[in-house]
């Protein structure tokens, strides 16, 4: 595996934003009512990050290490504006349906997050793979919430009347109401759980959660991912280093 | 003789209660509602009662065969799930949705919560709000073949709190109104309510502070404020009787402090009597007990009964 598939294998399994990282949680509940939806804020938000990847790569030993916090900021929402408006232009419905989470993407922590860990200390062209198998592994992410959720909750896939042509089927609403993303996250989290214990075993690791990273099982909001062996196991493993 | 020297760990006086004979205790109780309920709704109530059972105990079975986990199905209580949810539901629900409903129960509301005792609020009404919110159309559809139009509580809401003139409280007490299948005969509830109260099952606390509590609050905020007609057809209507006793007094999602019950009464009865005041359905103490239930562990945290023996800290420093 060359470093560029390497870098879309990472993104779209080993690190998933949406199921792996848990990152970018706000739009992933909140527009995932259809497939279309999740489609959509997927897609835009991969053309975001792939821009937003490339740009900050090239200006990466310009853009001064104290403000490079502001210096991303402004690159970000300078694409988002252009992305904004291509769409309010292009696709009118499925902006509307996105409504501020489009302008929302500026502050989403996958794209500052791919900025501050990856592409300021990565070359262009490997940013840009970075940036394609980030976007790709969220925009699979909110279209499988999307999808299930359509599907239950309209009968619907697409717009396309799969379970509601029967006469039988009442919509099940819940399901693109709020407490309908919460219980589709976790079902397909829980999923995943499974994937990563499988991987595990095959001596392929997918990455911590992002919050992980403290060490602090007591504090940390995703401990009962991990159940807090991973960090257990890393501190065996330094204190058998360090000693 | 070796009887007397036998020594085994505490403890040494043992009850004879267990979990299964509480539950065949409170299906018992159930008993009369559940006729009662057949035989004004007619051959369907039974159907889904029958649904709602067997999807409850399948899906526990299922769940614990799934973990590996040892089948708990013999306890009862996904029995009794069953039963409350069905109860719970009206008689012209699709069977199908009565069989998603089950499901969530104990599936997502008690299953994925650590099973019997673990469960954060109770998994019959869980399933009831789940699908209230889901198939809102079909959950508050009371048309069947014995009554068409809307529940008593929703009549006199429409109404402006005034008792409608073919609306009588003997009806509501009696139970020949429309509504779910187990919340209309307040006669045969309350008998149920006595059986267990009789067998020890659950005690007064909760259902009469539950009780008191909405009294007071419909009597100043009700629609018709300190009418006694209307005190008693908001008591006899909706799920109030059936909630105070039999799913607001469950023993895992209920606080097991005596002044934290009162307390949990108080909150049922403070939030049933603010959603129907003052929300947007006739109904509201299915949303009530399980807000309720989610603050038991807060309710149980302040309200831990002193030790015997124990002093007070500012008493020890006088």
């Amino acid at each position: 595996m060359n470093k560029y598939t390497e870098r879309l294998y990472n993104g779209i399994i080993k690190e998933n934003p949406t199921f792996v990282l848990m990152l970018g949680m706000c739009p992933t509940l909140a527009v995932t009512s259809s497939a279309i939806n999740g489609l959509g804020m997927g897609l835009s938000t991969m053309v975001v990050l792939v821009c937003a990847n490339l740009l900050i790569s090239l200006f990466r030993k310009v853009i001064p290490n104290g403000v490079r916090m502001p210096a991303y900021i402004v690159i970000v929402a300078s694409l988002v504006t252009v992305v904004d408006f291509l769409m309010q232009a292009y696709l009118q419905s499925l902006s509307a349906a996105l409504g501020v989470y489009i302008p929302l993407i500026v502050v989403n922590c996958i794209i500052l997050g791919r900025a501050e860990s990856y592409a300021s200390k990565n070359p262009p062209l490997p940013s840009i793979f970075d940036g394609i198998g980030m976007g790709l592994g969220f925009t699979i992410g909110l279209t499988l919430i999307g999808l299930i959720r359509e599907f239950l909750g309209a009968g619907t896939l697409f717009d396309v009347p799969v379970l509601a042509q029967f006469g039988w089927f009442t919509p099940i609403t819940i399901f693109i109401m709020a407490p309908g993303a919460f219980l589709v996250l976790a079902f397909l989290v829980a999923g995943m759980n499974i994937v990563r214990k499988r991987m595990e075993a095959k001596g392929k690791p997918l990455a911590k959660p992002a919050g992980c990273l403290s060490g602090d099982c007591a504090s940390c909001g995703h401990s009962a991912l991990c159940s807090g062996k991973a960090v257990a196991g890393e501190k065996q493993a330094a204190d058998a280093a360090g000693n | 003789m070796s009887d007397l020297y036998h020594v085994s760990s505490s403890p040494h006086v043992r009850s004879k209660d267990s979990t299964s004979r509480i539950m065949l205790y409170v299906i018992l109780a159930l008993l009369p509602a559940s006729f009662f309920g057949i035989y004004n709704f007619g051959f369907r109530a039974l159907l889904i009662m029958l649904i709602t059972i067997a999807g409850c105990v399948a899906s526990e079975w299922i769940f614990e065969k799934i973990v590996h986990k040892k089948s708990t199905i013999s306890d009862l209580s996904a029995v009794v799930t069953g039963l409350l949810l069905a109860l719970n539901l009206p008689v012209s629900l699709p069977w199908w949705e009565a069989l998603l409903g089950s499901v969530f129960a104990i599936i997502i509301v008690k299953m994925l919560f650590g099973g019997l005792g673990q469960n954060f609020m109770n998994p019959a009404l869980g399933a009831r709000c789940f699908l209230l919110i889901a198939f809102a159309a079909d959950m508050t559809n009371f048309n069947c073949d014995a009554y068409t139009g809307a529940t008593p509580l929703a009549l006199i809401r429409e109404n402006n709190g005034a008792i409608p003139a073919d609306l009588n409280v003997m009806d509501m007490l009696t139970g020949r109104t429309a509504g779910t299948i187990g919340e209309t005969c307040v006669i045969a509830i309350l008998l149920g309510a006595i059986i267990l109260i009789l067998l020890g099952v659950i005690d007064l606390k909760i259902p009469a502070s539950y009780i008191i509590t909405f009294s007071i609050f419909i009597l100043i905020f009700g629609a018709s404020p300190f009418d006694t007609t209307y005190l008693v057809a908001e008591l006899c209507g909706g799920g109030l009787m059936l909630g105070a006793f039999f799913m607001a007094t469950d023993y895992v999602t209920s606080p097991i402090t005596p002044k934290g019950q009162i307390v949990y009464g108080i909150c049922c009865g403070l939030l049933t009597g603010l959603f129907r005041c003052f929300g947007a359905n006739a109904e509201g103490v299915s949303f009530a007990i399980i807000l309720s239930n989610l603050l038991v562990p807060l309710i149980e945290k302040f309200t831990v009964p002193r030790a015997f023996g124990l002093v007070k800290e500012a008493k020890k420093n006088e």
